[in-house]
């Protein structure tokens, strides 16, 4: 059948223009383009793995900074803490202190005043003891005119006296 | 729902067209050689015919260039031969006999052919074609040339054709051929797109497509030849071993070498399948198209009715066909690619230790 019989023409044209298609297409053609997309799978893949380091990093630092924060933020408030009680303490103390301070200014006040009024009734005492002096000789003198009532005022204050030595 | 319409309109338009077509076309009382017809489309021819208006022809001649016995080359146009009623210088074409349809002279009463390298219908087609991959392979090249690695992913047509040629790349040469695959890459996807796009041209029925180019014998026999070269010609030792020292029982290789003869036998008979696939597949798919379409024209005779319905049924018949060649077209490249590579990935093959030497 003549379908199956190769053309010897067709068979030139055919041999010849196949090999020219494939000399261009085959240095010119797909090398350049396998080639290309080859270098930017690989360009790619590279970018890739950069993005991933740099997200890794990213991501370190974050933690880093979140960890910084974090102590920082614990600091902030160890301190805080610190100085609330350090206040606590210096108005507690200040406040004994005061409280001492008034208490010993008290005293020294009650003392002050306790000796004062010893002061002041040893000073009324003698005044009262020499008033009295004065009183009782003023009584004496006019009570002392005769002798017996003076024996007797004598003997009596006499008797009088030991218990005024004891008392 | 806008898809649907325009598919209904190219359905009238086709249904019109075959109407009008066979009013114009069909002389009255005579019928319709379908086979004439089919085979004449599946077979080659000096005029590139595009349709016959009336009792005119409507047809592109092609130059004929031919050597004569007497060794001077001879060249001219195959109009000169008026559609094959008249011969000129001596050449005529042959109406009957083991050379029908092709140019022939008388030497001595016998009609002989001469040396004929004449650009025919297939040939033009083949180098239209040709043509049209290199243009467009070295066009999506240029992109590239132009461009630096660090620039995105093309898009558009160049994008598609990247992944389109690194789909076969990757998935078939890559696959198939094994490690050295870089070396036969540019072979292998040259064989693709080339089987492609003449498939894919074929399909298109007006002048710059239609022809029968890789339905025909020696397209598919020199692209054979070319896998068959490529498999042989880059075998390593261990190929050749196994083909004529291959590892069966003795008996089988030494006294009578059955094994080697069956080996060497199928050097030959893998290119080939791959020819002759090619070639039936695309030849089959170009004869029922072609056939589906006459069944218009040969309905004529048997009434208003039948003619009608079975205008239809064609048309039906033809889209089914034609978008079943769509798929085959891609198929037939796909397959021969792929055999090429796994053959070439067979011949590639290191020597590999048996079990036996590995336990030893």
């Amino acid at each position: 059948m003549g379908l199956l019989q190769p053309e010897t023409g067709l068979l030139f044209w055919m041999l010849l223009s196949f090999i020219v298609v494939f000399v261009i297409l085959a240095k010119y053609g797909f090398p350049v383009i396998t080639k290309m997309v080859e270098e930017r799978r690989v360009f790619v893949e590279k970018s890739l793995e950069a993005a991933k380091e740099a997200k890794a990093q990213l991501d370190n630092i974050k933690t880093e900074s979140e960890a910084l924060l974090q102590s920082a933020r614990e600091e902030q408030m160890k301190i805080l803490n610190e100085a609330a009680a350090a206040k606590e303490r210096i108005i507690s103390q200040a406040k004994n202190e005061a409280s001492i301070e008034a208490q010993k200014q008290l005293d020294e006040a009650k003392r002050q005043i306790q000796l004062e009024k010893e002061a002041a009734v040893r000073e009324v005492r003698s005044q009262i003891a020499l008033l009295s002096i004065g009183i009782a000789e003023k009584v004496i003198r006019n009570k002392l005119e005769d002798a017996p009532s003076q024996m007797s005022m004598i003997n009596r204050m006499l008797d009088e006296m030991p218990d005024m030595k004891q008392s | 729902m806008n898809k649907l319409r325009h598919i209904a309109v190219c359905l009238c338009l086709l249904l019109f067209g075959s109407f009008t077509a066979h009013a114009e076309e069909l002389p009255e009382g005579e019928d319709t050689d379908v086979k004439e017809i089919v085979f004449e489309h599946l077979g080659d021819s000096y005029e590139w015919h595009i349709t016959t208006w009336g009792k005119t022809h409507v047809s592109i001649p092609l130059p004929v260039i031919v050597r004569s016995r007497t060794g001077h080359w001879d060249v001219f146009l195959s109009s000169r031969f008026k559609h094959g009623e008249e011969s000129y210088n001596g050449y005529y074409i042959a109406k009957e006999g083991p050379y029908a349809g092709k140019i022939v002279e008388q030497v001595n009463g016998e009609e002989i052919r001469p040396i004929d390298i004449s650009i025919t219908k297939t040939v033009l087609a083949l180098l239209l074609n040709s043509l049209i991959l290199v243009c467009i392979i070295l066009g999506v090249a240029h992109w590239y040339k132009k461009r630096k690695v660090e620039n995105a992913a093309p898009g558009g047509f160049v994008g598609a054709m990247e992944m389109f040629i690194m789909m076969i790349h990757d998935d078939l040469i890559k696959s198939c051929v094994g490690k050295d695959y870089k070396r036969f890459a540019p072979y292998l996807l040259t064989v693709f797109f080339f089987i492609f796009i003449n498939n894919l041209m074929g399909l298109i029925p007006i002048f710059p497509g239609g022809a029968n180019v890789t339905g025909n014998i020696a397209i598919t026999l020199v692209l054979a030849l070319c896998t068959f070269f490529a498999v042989n010609l880059f075998g390593t030792r261990e190929y050749w071993k196994e083909i004529f020292w291959p590892e069966v029982p003795t008996w089988l290789k030494c006294p009578v070498p059955m094994m080697p003869a069956i080996e060497l036998v199928g050097i030959f008979t893998k290119p080939f399948a791959l020819m002759i696939r090619l070639f039936a597949n695309m030849m089959a798919g170009h004869a029922v198209i072609l056939s589906l379409t006459c069944l218009v024209f040969v309905t004529v005779s048997m009434g208003k009715a039948v003619n009608i319905s079975m205008t239809g049924v064609s048309v039906l018949f033809c889209i089914f066909m034609n978008l079943l060649e769509l798929l085959v077209a891609f198929i037939q490249a796909y397959v021969f690619t792929m055999l090429s590579a796994v053959f070439i990935g067979l011949a590639r093959v290191k020597h590999h230790k048996t079990t036996e030497e590995a336990e030893i």
